[in-house]
């Protein structure tokens, strides 16, 4: 009963995505006199209710292991721990498309109930795309992957969840891509909403903004979460593989930046109006054909989803449509709208120009090589593009990207000259200097860890300057958040640089007693001994490990064996310290009895994390600052025009 | 109308045509060796178990070609294909077998019960000769000419149809 209900109520809410759309664009061709335009808002907000309410029937199914149900016996177990039971929910293709149509619903029914900003008739046509898409993946759910299927007979026992995913940083991982793609897809929305109705205005930016600052922050924290549980869980001791799955998210991220300062740029100065709508499409474009890429197993990764190649088609269908159309459109139209205010090369808007150049260079390149073994292998050449191509083709954009992004924050809107800002200029680039200097005469290190090094102290200082001179109380939050993104930009850059910089590794086969050392650390392998948990067993080291000849600390990796499914994981073991991470994996047992285990000793690793995080936070800050600055004026208009009604009233 | 505005959705579509062309062709399993057409590398085996010769590559080199078989005892396709190595056999091909991370009791079992069409068993207990000459599981079998080099790769276990392919191939190499 419980799925026929979440079916019942997915159907209906599709139902409803069709309204929205065929009553938004018969709303945009009749200027909202017909009788259905009342009904758009309306359509949104209650799709958005239904679809929570199936995405709910689907988690109670997983909560109760309801054994009838196909996805609940292919994905989990009765004995798994009640969290994972219901991050089970989602840690499949049919439960993650569920969730994202949900977060699609409900940020379709929130854009209905609150914004009031921009015209009704662009406002129609913007809920009209939404239902176009809403629409499409409403489709790929009911036809090709229903997550309420039931099986003619219920089984004894579930298949279990893989056992990879069964983390707690894999819970949340998930939903937190999902919500940072469907905020890109409301982005694309408004971009082809504005189009329709050639109503590209900075009040469009202002309403778009929030959501790509939503979208931006929740694919940050995305893509932090997910390197960090690709670093302790893989057990490979690498925190970036250039797999395509990571560019798949990465491709959205740095197209929504892109986007993020572009609406900026509209919002405050009127400018770069159809390069922000273009940036729009390709936003969501990118996060659409990275789930593409990911679901259709068209490409070999080290993320082995449930790939089938009929799904792969319907996602390809959908993409056709929504992207292949917004492009037509764009081709169409995009020059009926005027480019807007002009600007000196040397200002704000300059800077911000230069960014996206390189924003969208860097983007061209991470496409270009995922997509690369899918050009070759049509013409039967096998080939993975890895580090090598990545690193030092991104770089050539990266470089002059962060040297802009330091100085940019200090120039003047619409027109400013360098030697304003000379001193501040001059200061960046002692600094990047003098570290240069420095790292290279201290130890030997390949270019690429340098310039990172030298760049990230540079722009570390650099990036808090638009702070000085400033009464820090009066500051907008939102400038604040620029501060605190930029400053995080610098502090994962320095983690990224003194890994790849200063990492040791040290592969050791040990005895009972027997120790090894890696950089400062000395380890002693205490013991090795089984221990059992509650869907696995593993044999776990006993590492005792000291910094320097301090004290020493006890770490525990293991190597697990799950029996639902079967299959062996390494619980990789870290020692943090403010300085850096021990990362030790616990291997084989060679045949003469000795233990082999693998260390390495990352400096300054964590920063990366951290480094994403406070560019998550940054971006917290500015949406706070944009929200509560949106209020303000809406209540200020809101008292204006209760005073000229006052006013018209008494005369 | 700018011609510039029509770039994006030009570079979509031919995406779009890599995309759908690439979905439409079947996916290929078999990693095929990239060792086919050269040399055998050097390489000398011991016996598998009792009874048996060796295996090295100047086994390969007298002018004669033949069958090189890469299997295991525990290998379950091992034992689907024994009857049709049995046949080539009798039809005067020789094979040679190379047993993967195999113990000398159990090759010798698993040839009590399944029959020996081997001239020779060599031992590659580490995999060493398997992934040298570029075989990636059990049981594959390399056609190798008289002068030792590989000339056709056959990956899993060969089935009647696949004798005649694996006969055509060797008169082949021995022209």
């Amino acid at each position: 009963m419980i799925a026929e209900l979440g079916l019942a109520a997915l159907w209906l809410a599709a139902a409803l995505a069709a309204l929205q759309m065929v009553a938004g664009f018969m709303a945009v061709r009749d200027d909202g006199s017909s009788a259905l335009a009342g009904l758009i808002r309306p359509a949104a907000i209650v799709q958005g209710v239904l679809v929570t309410f199936a995405f709910a029937m689907l988690v109670w199914l997983f909560a109760i292991t309801d054994l009838s149900v196909k996805l609940v016996v292919a994905n989990s177990h009765s004995m798994k721990p009640l969290i994972f039971k219901l991050s089970g929910t989602w840690g499949n293709h049919e439960g993650s498309m569920l969730l994202w149509v949900m977060v699609m619903g409900l940020a379709g029914a929130l854009i209905a109930l609150v914004e009031r900003r921009l015209p009704e008739r662009t406002m129609n046509a913007t809920l009209a795309a939404q239902g176009v898409v809403s629409l499409g993946f409403y489709a790929f759910l009911l036809f090709s992957s229903n997550p309420f299927e039931r099986l003619p007979t219920p089984v004894a026992e579930g298949m279990g969840l893989n056992p990879l995913l069964q983390d707690v940083g894999m819970a949340f991982h998930p939903p937190t891509l999902y919500v940072g793609y469907v905020g890109v897809s409301v982005a694309f929305s408004f971009a082809v909403g504005a189009l329709l109705t050639r109503h590209v205005t900075p009040d469009f930016a202002r309403a778009m903004r929030p959501w790509v600052l939503a979208a931006w922050i929740f694919l940050t924290l995305g893509i932090t979460a997910g390197s960090y549980w690709a670093y302790y869980e893989l057990g490979w001791g690498g925190w970036w593989f250039w797999d395509p799955v990571e560019n798949a998210a990465l491709m959205p991220w740095l197209a929504a930046t892109a986007l993020l300062h572009s609406a900026s740029v509209l919002a405050s100065r009127d400018a770069l109006r159809t390069w922000t709508i273009m940036l729009g499409v390709v936003a969501f474009s990118m996060s659409m054909v990275g789930t593409f890429l990911v679901r259709s197993g068209i490409l070999t990764s080290v993320h082995a989803f449930a790939v089938d190649p009929e799904r792969g088609t319907f996602i390809l269908a959908l993409l056709a449509i929504f992207i292949g159309g917004a492009l037509l459109l764009f081709a169409l139209r995009a020059n009926t709208i005027s480019e807007g205010e002009r600007f000196a090369l040397a200002s704000r808007e300059g800077a911000l120009v230069f960014n996206n150049v390189m924003l969208s260079a860097i983007l061209a390149i991470v496409l270009l090589g995922t997509l690369y073994p899918l050009l070759t292998e049509a013409f039967d050449v096998r080939v993975s593009v890895g580090p090598p191509y990545f690193n030092p083709v991104g770089a050539i954009f990266v470089v002059p990207m962060l040297v802009v992004m330091a100085v940019g924050p200090l120039l003047r809107w619409r027109q400013d000259r360098v030697d304003r800002i000379g001193k501040e200029v001059a200061l960046f680039g002692a600094l990047v200097l003098a570290a240069l200097i420095l790292f290279s005469l201290l130890a030997e290190i390949a270019i690429l860890p340098l310039l990172g090094l030298a760049l990230g102290i540079g722009l570390a200082v650099a990036s808090l300057l638009p702070l000085r001179g400033r009464k820090l109380s009066r500051t907008p939050l939102s400038t604040w958040g620029m501060v605190v993104a930029h400053f995080g930009i610098a502090v994962a850059l320095l983690g990224m640089a003194s890994e790849s910089a200063f990492t040791k590794e040290r592969l050791a086969a040990l005895e009972e007693g027997g120790s090894a050392s890696v950089g400062p650390w000395t380890v002693v392998l205490q013991g090795v001994e089984p221990v059992a948990g509650p869907n696995w067993t593993a044999i776990q080291a006993r590492l005792a490990a000291s910094y320097d000849g301090g004290e020493a600390r006890v770490l525990t990796p293991q190597a697990r064996n799950f029996w639902a499914p079967p299959q062996q994981t390494t619980e990789s073991a870290l020692a943090t310290r403010w300085n850096g991470q021990l990362y030790a994996v616990v291997g084989d047992r060679a045949p003469d009895g000795r233990w082999q285990l693998r260390l390495w000793w990352k400096p300054l690793v964590p920063l990366i994390w951290y480094g994403g995080l406070l560019v998550a936070l940054g971006g917290v800050l500015a949406l706070i600052g944009r929200v509560i600055t949106d209020i303000r004026n809406r209540r200020l208009a809101k008292r204006i025009a209760e005073r000229r009604a006052d006013r018209d009233a008494l005369a | 109308m700018s011609w510039r505005l029509w770039v994006p959705l030009f570079v979509f579509a031919l995406f779009l045509g890599l995309a759908a062309y690439q979905l439409t062709q079947p996916k290929d399993e078999f990693i095929e060796s990239r060792m086919v057409g050269e040399e055998l590398p050097y390489f000398d085996l011991p016996p598998a178990t009792d009874g048996v010769e060796g295996v090295s590559n100047a086994t390969f080199a007298d002018g004669k070609p033949r069958l090189l078989n890469i299997w295991a005892s525990w290998c379950l396709p091992c034992i689907a294909e024994a009857p049709h190595l049995e046949s080539l056999k009798q039809q005067g091909v020789e094979i040679v077998g190379v047993a993967i991370r195999d113990r000398p009791e159990d090759v010798a079992r698993f040839l009590a019960q399944h029959g020996n069409p081997y001239s020779r068993i060599g031992r590659d207990d580490l995999s060493e000769v398997q992934l040298a000459i570029g075989s990636s599981g059990v049981p594959e079998t390399f056609v190798i000419d008289g002068k030792g080099a590989i000339r056709y790769q056959h990956i899993g276990d060969i089935r009647a149809e696949d004798v005649p392919v694996l006969l055509e191939k060797l008169a082949e190499a021995g022209e």
